[in-house]
């Protein structure tokens, strides 16, 4: 692992606008980001010999939209978890010399199509008692914190607030409307501990991010910056519970951070930015916990104050991640992470950004350490 | 009025687990090699692999290790219930499940103990339901 240190690095990102685009499919989104993140960086796309493409129905039709004919092509399933996956493994074949330029393109069609999390039609083992939604699999891991620990839901509302400040930063971000902790409490009930500004949101959009390796990264418009470690931790043996765990992914999250943090030779003083997958408020407590930003059971009082907001102790999804940007399952944030080590987000810019982390604590747990090339 | 909430997907698998409830009893998959329990089913046991499995009878007391408050129906049958209480047990032979929590809950509270009640929802599913005691 030790020798996949800044062995790759990221020269391009590019995104569509994130919205309800019910007239454009999965590959008209994600050509249109890949073009921005061809523009981004001043590649001729036909250098362009890997494809990495996520939730994006064929590999084949993307590469002919494109007109790429890659020598390597990983395709991943339309899962939340899977974009640290895929800039991990782009990043090994990248080293390994399957490829010498890698796009990455994630694209989702749920809010024009109306698609549902929850309530399916053939039954998993849990339905028949009403369980069903990733989300009340996480109210269900709060409702524990906060039995175990003693967490209130006015400490999870810190979360929100604080991304949600981020998203009002960020022009381009969905939601533009700050809220109050007092907003949180106010929300209705979707599965109690959970309220609606728990959740995240559901929208179209499309990522793309180019990837190569760090003699090769030097050529472009733009300073690179390096993939400089990660890690990662998968939590199979107990997911009968889809997205439940019963410690929190705590072990998980512990691991590939450590596996991250040692890789690339940094600690937590070192962060200047975390970029937290936030599918659901409660995430951002256990990432913290699991990484070692406090102690387990301490991320309620950890995040009281504002914590997480711009400008205090660790800025955290400063675009305003899932709950507040657009639910671009990870691949966003990791845009994010490379525009803040670019120096390109403005109002919301972290000062004298060297370091960044992206986290998913998931059952795929991973972590990404991104520094200024 | 016909039920008209999810019901079990019974296979070959699972098959023992919804017969014994029907026969008002509490059951998990237990691995005649190396006595390993769990719920849900496997067709091999994950900790040896091997393929002979059974359904044993447990106690059907554990202990709540958390729960939460459906405010929304994502099938329409649980419409008429909402708030309805969805609780993780740990039984007391160690594998862990999803159920109802039945019956007064106010005093709900992680590591309280729960007993297994039946309810049967049609004429040939049973649910294993849980109950504060």
């Amino acid at each position: 692992m030790q020798s996949l240190k800044n062995a790759a690095a990221v020269i391009g990102v590019g995104n569509t606008a994130y919205g309800n685009f019910p007239h454009i499919d999965e590959y008209g989104l994600a050509a249109e980001a890949f073009r921005n993140a061809v523009n981004d960086c001043g590649i001729d796309k036909n250098e362009i010999d890997g494809l990495v493409v996520c939730r994006i129905p064929y590999y084949a039709r993307m590469g002919e939209v494109l007109g790429l004919d890659p020598r390597w092509t990983l395709t991943l399933p339309p899962h939340g978890r899977m974009s640290g996956i895929g800039i991990i493994e782009a990043a090994t074949a990248l080293a390994a010399g399957h490829c010498k330029y890698v796009a990455l393109m994630y694209a989702n069609i749920g809010r024009s199509r109306r698609v549902n999390y929850g309530g399916d039609e053939s039954p998993g083992v849990w339905d028949p008692f009403g369980f069903t939604s990733p989300g009340a699999a996480h109210a269900m891991a709060f409702q524990r914190h906060m039995q175990l620990y003693g967490t209130t839901t006015r400490q999870l509302a810190e979360v929100s607030v604080a991304i949600r400040h981020h998203a009002c930063l960020n022009p381009d971000a969905v939601m533009q409307k700050p809220i109050s902790i007092d907003d949180h409490e106010n929300a209705r009930f979707i599965t109690a501990p959970l309220r609606l500004l728990d959740y995240c949101l559901i929208n179209d959009g499309a990522v793309c991010m180019i990837l190569t390796t760090a003699d090769r990264a030097k050529d472009f418009k733009k300073k690179p910056v390096m993939i400089s470690g990660f890690g990662g931790q998968e939590s199979f043996t107990r997911s009968s519970i889809s997205n439940f765990d019963m410690d929190f992914w705590h072990p998980a999250v512990k691991s590939a951070g450590e596996q991250a943090y040692g890789m690339a030779g940094v600690g937590h003083a070192d962060i200047d930015g975390l970029m937290c997958y936030d599918n659901f408020s409660p995430t951002v407590l256990f990432s913290l916990e699991g990484l070692g930003f406090c102690k387990q059971g301490e991320s309620g009082s950890f995040v009281e104050g504002g914590t997480l907001k711009l400008g205090n102790k660790l800025p955290v999804n400063t675009d305003g991640g899932h709950l507040s940007n657009s639910y671009m399952q990870g691949w966003a944030l990791n845009v994010e992470a490379v525009r803040q080590l670019r120096g390109e987000c403005g109002a919301r810019q972290i000062p004298d950004c060297e370091v960044v982390q992206y986290v998913q604590a998931t059952p795929c747990t991973r972590s990404i350490i991104y520094t200024r090339g | 009025m016909s039920y008209n909430k999810p019901l079990p997907k019974i296979d070959p698998v699972n098959q023992g687990f919804w017969d014994n409830a029907k026969a008002g009893k509490l059951s998990v998959q237990n691995c005649k090699a190396c006595g390993d329990k769990r719920y849900p089913a496997s067709p091999v046991c994950p900790k040896c692999l091997s393929s002979d499995q059974e359904w044993v009878t447990v106690s059907g007391k554990g202990t709540l290790e958390s729960w939460v408050d459906f405010h929304r129906a994502y099938w329409d049958g649980f419409k008429g219930d909402l708030p309805y209480r969805v609780c993780l047990v740990k039984l007391a032979e160690g594998p862990v499940m999803v159920s109802n929590l039945v019956g007064p809950s106010d005093n709900a509270k992680v590591g309280a103990a729960v007993a297994v009640v039946f309810d049967a929802v049609t004429e040939d599913v049973t649910l294993p339901k849980f109950k504060m005691v």
